[in-house]
């Protein structure tokens, strides 16, 4: 995607939500130019302010619009890389300053473990943060309550993109397999 | 793991980034420091092979860091994850 089309993408969702993109215009554009770089390296728009591993499942939740936008918002008033950001704070009324990284740290660790993972396999290491490979990285069908949205991730979202209940609101879909005849 | 270096009148501190080069925050950093002629060392973690991304991330979390981009050392000691203005300029002295 040129950095144009990556503008359009980002202020058509933004209108969606009812967001701005980042009021700095230099700022923005280097959060542009991060992204299509992403784009160029691992074929899909990983967050530019977040270490990506390169392997789809493993970023799946921090592709553009990542799975902490919404929360970040509404906490605070824009995203972790600030190209979302609210009402109040593009107008200028809330400063942009970074805020705590709200991904967990085991998702955090899978863009530095490819190696580690390996090494695991051979017994050399030990370690609490150590990522679970592609294939373990089991994905659930999930439901929200209050409007029927399902999603087949590996968590649910924090918060539901059509109604916006929160996380809480989102049950596990159990499929029992059975065999006939 | 090599690191760059961009020279500056001031290296009164020496001052340390672990950075993305995909990053804005990273980018304002770096200019904030070349503004401010300050001089300084950085890794595009991102850039690393797979062995100095996990030094990278050994180093960081050592140091009392997050796996947050930029991480700021000054003086081989951890200053803060994310570019805090007033936090560099007060660790500076500028």
């Amino acid at each position: 995607m040129t950095i144009e089309q990556l503008w359009q993408r980002a202020e058509s969702d933004a209108r969606t939500y009812g967001y701005s993109q980042h009021p700095n215009p230099d700022f923005l554009r280097d959060l542009l130019e991060g992204l299509k770089l992403n784009e160029e390296r691992y074929g899909y728009l990983s967050c530019p302010c977040r270490l990506a591993s390169g392997k789809f499942e493993f970023d799946r939740d921090v592709l553009c619009p990542c799975d902490y936008r919404d929360p970040d918002v509404a906490e605070f008033g824009y995203c972790y890389c600030a190209l979302y950001v609210r009402k109040d704070v593009y107008e200028g009324k809330t400063p942009i300053v970074p805020i705590p990284e709200r991904r967990p740290l085991e998702k955090q660790a899978r863009a530095y473990d490819i190696l580690s993972e390996a090494s695991n396999e051979r017994g050399t290491e030990t370690s609490a943060m150590v990522a679970k490979g592609p294939s373990e990285i089991r994905l659930k069908l999930w439901y929200c309550k209050q409007c029927g949205y399902v999603v087949f991730r590996e968590d649910p979202p924090y918060i539901c993109p059509i109604c916006k209940a929160k996380r809480e609101m989102f049950t596990e879909i159990k499929i029992r397999a059975e065999a006939f005849g | 793991m090599d690191s760059l270096k961009v020279s500056g009148k001031n290296n009164k501190h020496k001052v340390f980034l672990y950075t993305l080069s995909t990053c804005a925050w990273c980018k304002m950093t770096k200019q904030f420091l070349k503004a401010n002629e300050i001089e300084y060392e950085y890794v595009d973690v991102d850039l690393c092979s797979e062995e100095d991304r996990q030094e990278a991330r050994k180093e960081i979390l050592k140091m009392g860091g997050e796996l947050s981009y930029p991480a700021i050392f000054v003086d081989d000691k951890f200053l803060t994850n994310g570019f805090v203005k007033e936090k560099v300029r007060k660790a500076l002295e500028i």
